[in-house]
């Protein structure tokens, strides 16, 4: 007998005791809408966490003053000895590094007109934006002579055009930062929210020596200081390996004797993102346990509807047996009767899979991706499931002896 | 005018086991029914005639002695062949019928085609003959519960011929229906045997007997006689 055959029959056995096949298709519904949620939700985060890494940098190291914390107790930034610029410098020359930037942040609270706005200020060179892929959407960049000369200029986030210029064009516009008066020459192009919430975009950007001069200070003991050094590694280095090289070179240049704890850090943005990207996957083993549990149920309810279905027609079997049906040909029967079951319900719980992962991406904030592949695998669970729970019902009927099955009351 | 005999029974006895008794439903019985006899079994209630029937529909198989068909020991041969055996040789008739009720007649006569190997027919023209064989050419998409006994009989036997069987066993095909009606079956029958397929037929009725031009008596798990009526 044809496979097509038995399933357009399987299809009518279905539709004759609709109630009956729905309920049965239940608990296939939710474990296939769980199955589909689960595989979109993870692969929404994965696409989102993959878009920070590659906004802060993919190849990206940054490096920081001061002890990892252990036991509890920290070395504060200040306790150890801060980078300069002429470590910079010499970070340039390494093979492995492709751009290198020396950075000072600090709070301040810029003025304009009478307007107050408390924002982040950031001092550092121009390759900055080149390590960030931070574009101006307006006006431009401050190029290296300026942050030489320590230029009073400033690019600027899109959070401080809304709040400090109100919307209006801030292109040529003066700001007082902690009192010094800069003007904006460029504003960058939107990043939206950090992984951990803060506003990307609400950031003053100026020259490093201008903000080292004349806003934050120079640090006591060391001038030329920065507070964080960003290294981006050269296309065909191992950023783990770079990793490595670049703590192992700071740990001479710094004098650190073999077997001492190093006065520095050296992080890696991406493993951070994904390390905590890890924490917030229980939610995701939650649903994978729902819809192995929702899969599983409805696969012993599918099995026992199957079992049902083969003791009503135990005659009816008798019978095609009679009229020339293998044993192989009662079991297609009804192995396509349990996938069809299966396969509709799988169909059916696409659908609100659907409704489900759209739902997850709206609360997690993240683009809707359903790839072809994910409707397919979680179709292939509901028509795994099917098979392997209607195998058993399927032999069942197929080991029937004719003359028994025909004469069963 | 001598057949060579394609059916055989060869000391089949069959036995069922009921709890610690034993029912005795067939005592070793030899018959040979040749090719294209038309042969009615008649008996008293239990005295095995529809288990002979079963044994040679291949449904069945003896607790000892042989059945053969065509020469083929029915117990040397393995479940699927069996299968293909009542598919390709035998065509059923049962006294309840026996049609799927949500099929129509034709979807019903194209059953057995279902499950035809290594034949190509065309089931839909196929069935669709048998049907107007048994002259129910107008009815094809009736249900079985939109047609009365004699007509759900009839597409019963469409659908024996639809494989082009070359025996029908039909256990009391008449036993569900009126005096009328089962003439009309049996002269439907009696055309079938005539045009060269071996018919055997279980009935009570004498009448319906006497269509058959050989009766086997059947008493207690044996044949009490064996009667032909000259042509
Ligand atoms: N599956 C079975 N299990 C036990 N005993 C059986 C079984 N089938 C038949 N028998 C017994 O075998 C004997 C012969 O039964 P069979 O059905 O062949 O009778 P029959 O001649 O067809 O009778 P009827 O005219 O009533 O149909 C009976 O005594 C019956 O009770
Ligand atoms: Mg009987």
């Amino acid at each position: 007998m044809k496979l097509s055959v038995a399933i357009a029959s399987a299809i009518e056995a279905l539709f004759a005791n609709m109630l009956r096949s729905f309920l049965t298709m239940l608990g296939i519904i939710i474990g296939v809408a769980s199955v589909m949620t689960m595989m979109a939700m993870g692969q929404g985060a994965k696409a989102r966490i993959d878009a920070q890494i590659s906004a802060l940098g993919a190849s990206t190291l940054t490096m920081r003053p001061g002890a990892r914390r252990r036991g509890g107790r920290s070395l504060g930034a200040g306790a150890a000895t801060p980078f300069t610029e002429a470590d910079v410098k010499v970070l340039r020359s390494l093979p492995f590094a492709h751009l290198v930037s020396g950075q000072l942040n600090s709070s301040v609270t810029a003025v304009s007109g009478q307007t107050n706005w408390s924002t982040s200020l950031t001092g550092s060179d121009e390759s900055y934006f080149a390590i960030h892929d931070w574009k101006p959407t307006q006006g431009r960049l401050f190029n290296a002579r300026e942050v030489r000369s320590g230029a009073a200029l400033a690019v600027v986030g899109k959070s401080i055009v809304k709040n400090l210029f109100d919307g209006m064009d801030p292109i040529g516009q003066r700001i007082r930062i902690n009192n010094v008066p800069v003007t904006v020459i460029g504003v960058l192009e939107e990043k939206g929210q950090s992984s951990f919430g803060s506003d990307r975009d609400d950031v003053i950007i100026i020259p490093l020596t201008t903000a080292r001069n004349r806003i934050i200070g120079a640090h006591p003991t060391t001038p030329k200081n920065v507070s964080r050094i960003e290294l981006m590694v050269a296309d065909g280095y191992d950023l783990k390996q770079a990793q490595n090289d670049l703590g192992e070179f700071m740990r001479e240049r710094r004098h650190i004797k073999a077997g001492a704890d190093d006065d520095f850090m050296v992080f890696n943005i991406a493993d951070f993102i994904r390390a905590r990207a890890a924490t917030q996957s229980t939610m995701g083993v939650l649903l994978a346990f729902m819809a192995a549990v929702a899969l599983f149920v409805g696969g012993v309810g599918v099995m026992n509807i199957m079992l049902v279905s083969v003791t009503e027609r135990t005659r009816e079997i008798g019978l095609r047996m009679a009229l020339g049906a293998r044993g192989s040909d009662i079991m297609v029967q009804f192995l396509a009767e349990a996938l069809v079951l299966c396969g509709t319900g799988g169909l059916i719980g696409i659908i609100f899979g659907f409704a489900g992962a759209w739902v997850a991406a709206k609360t997690g904030d993240w683009a809707l991706s359903i790839s072809p592949q994910i409707t397919l695998i979680s179709l292939g669970a509901a028509v795994a499931v099917g098979l392997f729970f209607g195998f058993f019902p399927a032999r069942r009927a197929a080991r029937l002896n004719p003359i028994d099955a025909l004469r069963y009351e | 005018m001598t057949k060579t005999p394609f059916i055989k029974a060869r000391a089949v006895s069959k036995t069922y086991i009921m709890g610690d008794q034993e029912v005795h439903a067939l005592r070793g019985i030899d018959l040979d029914i040749a090719q294209g006899e038309f042969t009615a079994i008649m008996g008293p209630s239990g005295s095995g005639k529809s288990t002979l029937m079963n044994l040679i529909g291949a449904l069945d198989q003896p607790t000892s002695g042989h059945m053969l068909i065509e020469g083929h020991d029915l117990s040397t041969m393995r479940p699927d062949d069996l299968a293909d055996l009542r598919n390709r040789t035998l065509g059923f008739v049962f006294q309840q019928f026996n049609l799927l009720p949500r099929a129509n007649a034709l979807q019903n006569v194209k059953l057995p085609l279902r499950y035809a190997r290594h034949r190509s027919i065309d089931a839909d023209a196929r069935a669709r003959e048998c049907l107007e064989l048994v002259g129910l050419g107008m009815r094809m998409d009736h249900r079985p519960a939109q047609l009365s006994g004699g007509q759900q009989q009839r597409v019963a036997i469409a659908r024996a011929l639809a494989g082009n069987p070359r025996i029908i066993l039909a256990d009391e095909p008449t036993g569900a229906l009126d005096t009328k009606t089962s003439e009309d079956i049996m002269d439907l029958l009696g055309r079938l045997n005539a045009s060269g397929i071996t018919i055997i037929l279980v009935t009570h009725e004498p009448e319906v007997a006497d269509f058959a031009r050989r009766q086997i008596h059947f008493r207690d798990g044996r044949i009490e006689s064996d009667t032909r009526r000259p042509r």
